[in-house]
């Protein structure tokens, strides 16, 4: 992942129009597209939550924690604060409190996916599995694949911070890595609060 | 000269061929990708044709047992189906890939190697796709198998090319073959993600000097609104497509209807997206056509502000009137009128486009080569088919149409009498800058022609077969119907078309080899990638361009006398002369991305990948899945730690007598940099 910092050819004897680096305007216009990925996945559960099956199951709404969602939501959020230090710091020139605003915001992404695995664990032993009945397909679907995007998510945290860690640190170059990183990082941190809200909040 | 570097270490050593199998392999120039996106589509196309006519050979006349219910049912699936996603949607992206770049004068897309990336995920998906007639199962029905239920052609998907559910769903679809559409699907449309991204950031980052987004070409604008296109409808597909995987294979319960699950939000879901697709198999052909008519009428495009708005504009409405598709499936009457209102409208941005095509023909001296038959035949078919599409938007009509001929007949004359035509018109118009040779301009008025008649044979008669109540995908139909005059006439029409694709693949073959030389310049028009020598040289442009107005090659060789005419600049034949020079013999080293033979391993992992998914509950299929997410990983990390650029200077003509300022002998240097 590290050094897709090479990935374009546009630096060097042509110019960017529109001022932006390719990498950075390719990550904008990517993301653009996975709202309507998750578009798709929350009016999916919208339209199974509440409706009668016909029998008798668990919906997802009968189980949830919120004090507990909501304090594993508000690591998540804490992690776009971290992330925005980190690439402050490096900003800065500071390469040890770049290194570790990275592994804390990597450290808080963890610890959101393990709130969001005991979650499951609960769901299923109570009894609502992803085939109990449409409403818990479409919620475990749609939060699933948010948490795969976290876990993505760390990985590119965990690299950036592996190759922060040799003698030289971040490079130029790698700072840009470490803006698109982040740019995905606030991505599903923001889908992750219209999620909590529509999904867990409003009844 | 970020390359002279420290050579990094490498798993595999760079590539450095720049001719032969293995350049091809590792290529990450847009286009040798294009001229490969190419080859593949027509390969698609033509196993999509053969598929249609195996379906018309079966329906040329009443009770025809050529073909089983069941072979049948895989013949149309998997022809709509190839020919949307593996011809229509890739030959577009191989004038994508081809074209851009140079029309707004850069020297390759944004990101090169991604763009291979797409190129190879796109061959391998349509390979997975089609090994299901090798691989794929059908289950068998309860009490076994009845006559029309064997297939002797082996199992492909069957559940046509939109896999309505529950019909796919693991309770109706029992083997493997609808495994294999979704994930095909799902591979294909990673592909077109992955490119469509790349194309925005190019139009949008890589412009030659001057070239702002109102001189761009319209077929650029086209290009850009399509890859919107492809990024907003994408990910809805994708979801649908996972939703039915996970139906399928984790026992989900979205299409199940007696779990409660919706099998029409299949419908809405799969049209949110299958709308604006039609829109991306229509906008680059007429991209080309807006570039083929005023190069051959000698004049600008009439109103080309309104063209490309009309363009952007069919994009925006097109997500709005997916529900037209779904007139019969019980959706509420406000919705109804809504959607067919939506429909009616988008009439109006076509057919300011149309009007702005007739208003450039008007009064210019219009040349009647191939391209320009082409595009003509592109615009009077596509009236066709708008009009027959109109009437699909007054809703107790589209209940008597819907699911009949008459349908066939207006997709086709949009599809086949558009986009089709649109893209030979392209193909032979672009024929000299890619190849430096001429095309045989008989031959492609004979390929016109035949085609043009074999067209019409086929599609004109099922709009009547349709209103006289002839059903779609049913494979056989009674004699006392009285359709089988018809039909027959369909089918001549059919293998009529064949016949002309015969003749343009010979034109194509023997016109490589032995047409005369083109020239750089041989249709006299207006747009950048005509400024560079034939065949396009590797570097594309000698210097970079600097754009001074909309056409600005055509302005730069004609101005105009008192009456408006055109009068060709005195200097103009210097002025080409020179372009010619510089494209041949640039002044200066120029960076180019070097090729990788990572792009081709991220294909190969993806499809690894997806025959995992398939077969996760056999014993060897998590290891192959995790086989395949392992070498997509592996080479994505070997990736980042490969140097992008390669220095370009040994392209310069043997005879070229090196005293270009600035450039030294060269071939060392360029070894050095390639580490």
């Amino acid at each position: 992942m590290a050094d897709l910092a090479q990935a374009d050819i546009g630096h060097h004897d042509e110019h960017e129009s529109t001022g932006i680096d390719n990498r950075k305007l390719g990550m904008w216009v990517f993301l653009s597209s996975e709202f309507l990925f998750f578009g798709a996945l929350i009016s999916n559960y919208l339209l199974f939550k509440g409706r009668d099956f016909g029998y008798t199951t668990i919906f997802p709404i009968e189980l949830y924690d919120i004090p507990f969602t909501s304090i594993s939501s508000f690591v998540l959020l804490m992690s776009s604060l971290t992330m925005v230090l980190a690439h402050d710091a490096w900003s800065t020139g500071d390469q040890n409190r770049t290194r570790t605003w990275l592994l804390a915001t990597a450290m808080l992404g963890m610890v959101f996916i393990g709130g969001q695995v005991f979650e499951f664990t609960e769901f299923v032993l109570e009894g609502m599995t992803l085939t109990s009945n449409p409403a818990a397909s479409a919620f475990f679907f749609l939060t699933g694949f948010h948490g795969a995007h976290v876990f993505l998510g760390i990985v590119m945290l965990l690299s950036l911070y592996g190759i922060s860690r040799r003698s030289e640190g971040l490079t130029e170059k790698q700072g840009l890595n470490l803006e698109l990183v982040g740019l995905y990082w606030h991505f599903v941190d923001i889908i992750w609060i219209v999620i909590f809200t529509i999904v867990y909040l409003i009844p | 000269m970020a390359t002279t570097a420290a050579p990094i270490k490498t798993i595999f050593r760079r590539p450095e061929s720049s001719t032969g199998f293995w350049s091809w392999i590792t290529t990450a120039d847009h286009k040798k990708i294009g001229i490969m996106y190419g080859y593949v589509a027509f390969f698609f196309f033509i196993m999509g044709g053969i598929e249609a006519l195996v379906l018309r050979i079966q329906l040329s006349v009443p009770e025809n047992t050529f073909l089983t219910a069941a072979e049948y049912n895989a013949m149309f699936t998997m022809h709509g189906t190839t020919m949307v996603f593996l011809f229509v949607m890739p030959a577009s992206a191989a004038f994508f890939n081809y074209l851009l770049p140079l029309m707004i004068g850069a020297r390759d897309v944004a990101f090169p190697r991604m763009n291979a990336v797409s190129f190879w995920i796109f061959l391998f998906g349509g390979i997975f796709l089609y090994s299901s007639f090798l691989f794929g199962t059908t289950g068998p029905p309860e009490g076994g198998y009845l006559a029309e239920e064997v297939s002797r052609l082996g199992s492909s998907a069957n559940g046509g090319w939109f896999g309505y559910a529950p019909n796919s769903g693991a309770q109706f679809s029992t083997g493997t073959v609808m495994d294999y559409w979704a994930l095909g699907l799902q591979v294909l449309g990673l592909a077109s993600l992955i490119s469509s991204i790349n194309f925005i950031v190019t139009v949008f980052n890589m412009r030659a000097k001057g070239m702002t987004f109102l001189r761009m070409p319209v077929f650029v604008w086209m290009t850009t609104v399509v890859a919107f296109l492809l990024l907003f409808s994408l990910p809805i597909i994708a979801v649908a497509l996972f939703m039915i995987t996970a139906d399928r294979q984790l026992g989900t319960l979205f299409f199940d209807a007696s779990a409660g699950g919706d099998p029409i939000l299949w419908q809405h879901l799969f049209w949110l997206f299958g709308h604006p697709e039609v829109y991306i198999l229509i906008l680059p052909a007429m991209g080309i056509v807006s570039e083929v008519l005023p190069t051959f009428s000698r004049k600008p495009l009439f109103g080309y502000a309104a063209v490309v708005f009309a363009g952007a504009a069919i994009g925006f409405m097109g997500f709005g009137v997916w529900a037209h598709h779904m007139f019969s499936s019980g959706v509420t009457p406000i919705t109804q009128a809504a959607f067919g209102l939506a429909t009616m409208a988008i009439a109006i941005p076509t057919g300011i486009k149309i009007f702005n095509w007739i208003g450039t023909i008007w009064g210019g001296r219009v040349r009647l080569n191939t391209p320009m038959l082409f595009s003509l035949g592109f615009v009077a078919m596509f009236v066709i088919g708008g009009l027959s599409g109109v009437t699909h938007a007054i809703v107790p009509a589209d209940w008597q149409q819907t699911d009949t001929y008459y349908i066939v007949a207006h997709f086709h004359y949009v599809l086949f009498g558009g986009a089709i035509f649109g893209l030979f018109s392209g193909l032979y118009y672009w024929f000299p800058k890619l190849t430096g040779k001429m095309y045989s301009e008989a031959l492609g008025k004979i390929h016109f022609w035949v085609m043009f008649i074999g067209f019409n044979l086929a599609f004109a008669p099922m709009h009547w077969l349709g209103l006289n109540g002839m059903v779609r995908r049913t494979w056989v139909y009674a004699e006392e119907a009285g359709l089988g005059p018809w039909n027959m006439a369909v089918t001549v029409g059919a293998f009529t078309i064949a016949v002309s694709i015969l003749i343009f693949m010979f034109n194509w073959w023997w016109s490589r080899r032995n047409g005369p030389e083109s020239g750089m310049d041989p249709w006299d028009a207006r747009t950048l990638e005509w400024t560079l020598p034939s065949p396009t040289p590797e570097y594309n442009f000698g210097v970079s361009p600097v754009v001074t107005a909309l056409d600005d090659f055509w302005e730069k060789k004609y101005t105009t006398d008192d009456d408006g005419r055109p009068v060709r600049r005195e200097n103009a034949d210097l002025i080409i002369a020179e372009l010619e020079e510089t494209g041949l013999n640039p002044p200066a080293p120029i960076h180019l991305p070097a090729p990788s033979y990572y792009p081709f391993i991220v294909g190969v992992g993806v499809f690894v990948l997806a025959y995992g998914i398939v077969y996760n509950t056999r014993p060897w299929g998590i290891p192959l899945l995790l086989a395949g997410a392992l070498i997509v990983i592996g080479s994505f990390v070997g990736w980042g730690v490969e140097p992008l650029e390669e220095i370009h200077e040994e392209h310069h003509e043997p005879d070229h007598d090196g005293n270009n300022d600035g450039e030294p002998a060269a071939d060392p240097t360029k070894k050095a940099a390639d580490g």
